[in-house]
Parts: structure tokens; C-alpha cells; sequence
């Protein structure tokens, strides 16, 4: 199916092209601006040249803060996607249970970011957390404030109880879209639980499921909020992802200059994985078209 | 603007680029084109290549400015070399 072009639908987009260039295309050519000086504030800036980008491809700092970042995220996608696949699988098609099962799941899906770093703040904690608690009285010793693979797992959990019920949503949608016909067509032919699985419903929900894995990936590979709020980085640097050690060296020690120059590796990274994602879902429309 | 800390060099950056924006919307009205398949096995229109070219760019200069230092001539002609092939092949 040919999607049809015109071109003229560009001028519905142009209130929002002129919001974006306010909120993001200025924004970022600041950026560009200050990761070639340097200032000690009051708005006067000294050329700097390419020596920020220099110290920072070079800084090992920032480069560990890139791969725990990197790390956060493969590791919640390589659970929230199997994950959400099998929670959509095994939710109600239809009825009032279906209705339910997509209310609960929308649920922190609409809690905001900060509340859900306060919730598993408190909610961890060994004196007065339920979570913390329980573990304690368990025998585990837990305890995240002081260390790093506790710290880790809480937020990695947190991760997942955030936002898995994307993932199952997404591949949610997609499953009910498979038409009635195949599930029969694959009884007839005595088709085995997995490969209706495998060559059925996986099919089906790659578009969604690529949507899925982008936004989860884009999302996660920025995040700040939530770990900043429940470890504020620690223990020591432990979960100082890049997006809070970029915050702290340009608010906190007012390096803009570096931090700005990392932001920018950081941005090119972004922008090449998303256009992956884009040339890849494109082309698989393209080839589901034919 | 004085917010936006802006350098020559920055302004002549974002020139360059949107200068490129215009005269390929300009090349698109003008000569309208199919999209073709290229190297990568996947439809390009000159939009796209312009892209691939310019984010491919930046890279290019980075990973010269880690392993051989400034000045960044060297990358500027390699970036050069680079459009050529992704126009040509891509």
C-alpha cells in the first residue's frame, strides 16, 4: 500500500517546527556556542577553540559515566522487552478484564518521573520503606545508600516498573491487530505455542516492537530524574549516569564549556542510534507495503 | 542573541548548514528525484544522503581529534572525500 504524499501537509507541522526551534534548535546552538569558549559567568566568554572536546574525548570520567549509561540501558531493555512481550501475551483479549488489565498497566505509565524516584526512595529504605524493610527482616542485606550493586538493582527494578507496561502495551496493540484467520490457519496446520509465536505474532508486532525498543532505548539512555531523585548519583559515583555528571560539571562546577562539548558527543550518539531505528522501521514498512 | 554566546566561527558552522538545508529544498523543488537504492541496501533520496553525510561528519572529526589531535584540516578533506563516496554510492 502506497502512502500518499503531499507536500502541503508540511504547513500543519510548522506551529510545532516553530515550538521546537524555541525549545530545542536555539537551545542547542547555545550548546554548540559554549563548547568553544569559556566563561566564568557574567555572560563574558573567551574562545576556546576544540580544547574542551579534546579534554573530554580524553577525560575517563566522562567516558565511564557514557558506558554505565550505555550499560543502564542494555540492561533494561534485555528485561523490559521479553518482559512486556510476555505480559502482553498473556492479558485478556477482550471483556472487562482486558479493560482492566489496560487501566492497571497505564498506570505508572502517568506517574510523573520525580514522583517515581521519591516513591522508591522511601520505598527501598531499610528504616521505613516497605521494600527495604521486608529485605532486611528477610535477612538480606540490602541497602542502597551504601551499595553500588544494591544501588543498581533498585533502580533497574524501578526501571522496570515504570516502564514495562510500555513495551506491553505497544506489543499489546500489535497483537490485536493479527486477524483471527491465522490463529485458525496455524491450528489446522497443528502449529506448536512457539512457532505460532515465531512466525505469527513476532512478525506481527515488529513494527511496535521496534517503536518500542527506540523509545525505551532513547528514554533510558537520557534518564536523569528518577536516579538522581533515589541515588543521587551514589554511592560515590556508582549511578552517576552521564546525563546527572554533564549536569554536575555544568551547574554544579559551571564547567560549561567541557560539559557542552560532551553533550554534543552525546547527542551524535543519540541521533545515530535513533536514525537506525528510523531507516530500519521505515524500510520494514516499505517491505510490508509490498 | 547576546545569550547565545555566538563566535564567527559558530555563525559560519550554522551558515554552512542551513545554506546546505536551502539549496537541497531548492534542488528537491527544482529536480524533483526517486528515491535509489544504494551501497547500503536501502532507498536514499539527496535528503537523506545529505544527512548520512553531515552526521557521519561529525564523527569523522571527532575520532581525528582523539587520535591525531588539531587542527582538523585533515578531517575537513577525509569529510570531503567522505560526501563524495556517500552521494556517489549511498
Amino acid at each position: 500500500m502506497d502512502k500518499t504524499q503531499n507536500n502541503k501537509a508540511w504547513f500543519l507541522v510548522l506551529p510545532v517546527l516553530v515550538l521546537v526551534a524555541f525549545s530545542a534548535v536555539l537551545p542547542l546552538m547555545t550548546v554548540v556556542n559554549y563548547s568553544v569558549q569559556d566563561t566564568f559567568g557574567n555572560n563574558e566568554f573567551f574562545w576556546a577553540g576544540l580544547d574542551w572536546f579534546d579534554e573530554m574525548l580524553h577525560s575517563d570520567r566522562m567516558w565511564d559515566a557514557l558506558g554505565k549509561q550505555a550499560l543502564f540501558s542494555a540492561i533494561i531493555l534485555a528485561i523490559e522487552v521479553p518482559l512486556g512481550i510476555f505480559v502482553a501475551l498473556n492479558m485478556p483479549k477482550r471483556g472487562f478484564w482486558a479493560s482492566f488489565c489496560l487501566v492497571v498497566m497505564a498506570l505508572p505509565l502517568l506517574i510523573p518521573f520525580n514522583v517515581v524516584g521519591t516513591i522508591w526512595q522511601i520505598f527501598g529504605r531499610v528504616d521505613i520503606g516497605l521494600l527495604g524493610h521486608t529485605l532486611a527482616a528477610l535477612g538480606i542485606d540490602y541497602n542502597y545508600t551504601s551499595d553500588a550493586l544494591d544501588a543498581w538493582a533498585t533502580l533497574i527494578v524501578m526501571d522496570v516498573w515504570h516502564w514495562t507496561s510500555l513495551v506491553a502495551l505497544l506489543a499489546y496493540a500489535g497483537l490485536q491487530s493479527i486477524p483471527e484467520a491465522y490463529y485458525q490457519a496455524a491450528k489446522i496446520d497443528q502449529a506448536s505455542r512457539w512457532a505460532v509465536f515465531r512466525y505469527i505474532e513476532l512478525p506481527k508486532m515488529q513494527g511496535v516492537l521496534l517503536i518500542a525498543v527506540l523509545l525505551r532505548f532513547m528514554d533510558s539512555f537520557m534518564i536523569y530524574t528518577e536516579p538522581f531523585v533515589v541515588t543521587g548519583g551514589g554511592p560515590g559515583n556508582a549511578t552517576t549516569f552521564l546525563s546527572i555528571d554533564l549536569v554536575k560539571m555544568a551547574i554544579g562546577q559551571f564547567d560549561l564549556g567541557p560539559a557542552a562539548a560532551f553533550s554534543l558527543m552525546y547527542f551524535l550518539v543519540i541521533l545515530l542510534i535513533s536514525w537506525v531505528f528510523y531507516t530500519v522501521m521505515t524500510n520494514l514498512d516499505k517491505a510490508e507495503g509490498k | 542573541m547576546a545569550w547565545m554566546a555566538w563566535t564567527l566561527p559558530t555563525a559560519a558552522f550554522f551558515g554552512t548548514i542551513a545554506l546546505l538545508l536551502v539549496i537541497f529544498t531548492v534542488l528537491a523543488i527544482k529536480y524533483p528525484e526517486t528515491p535509489r537504492l544504494g551501497l547500503l541496501r536501502f532507498e536514499t533520496t539527496r535528503g537523506d544522503r545529505l544527512f548520512i553525510t553531515l552526521l557521519g561528519s561529525g564523527f569523522i572529526n571527532l575520532i581525528w581529534l582523539a587520535t591525531m589531535g588539531a587542527p582538523l584540516w585533515g578531517a575537513l578533506a577525509l569529510c570531503l572525500v567522505y560526501a563524495v563516496a556517500v552521494f556517489r554510492w549511498v
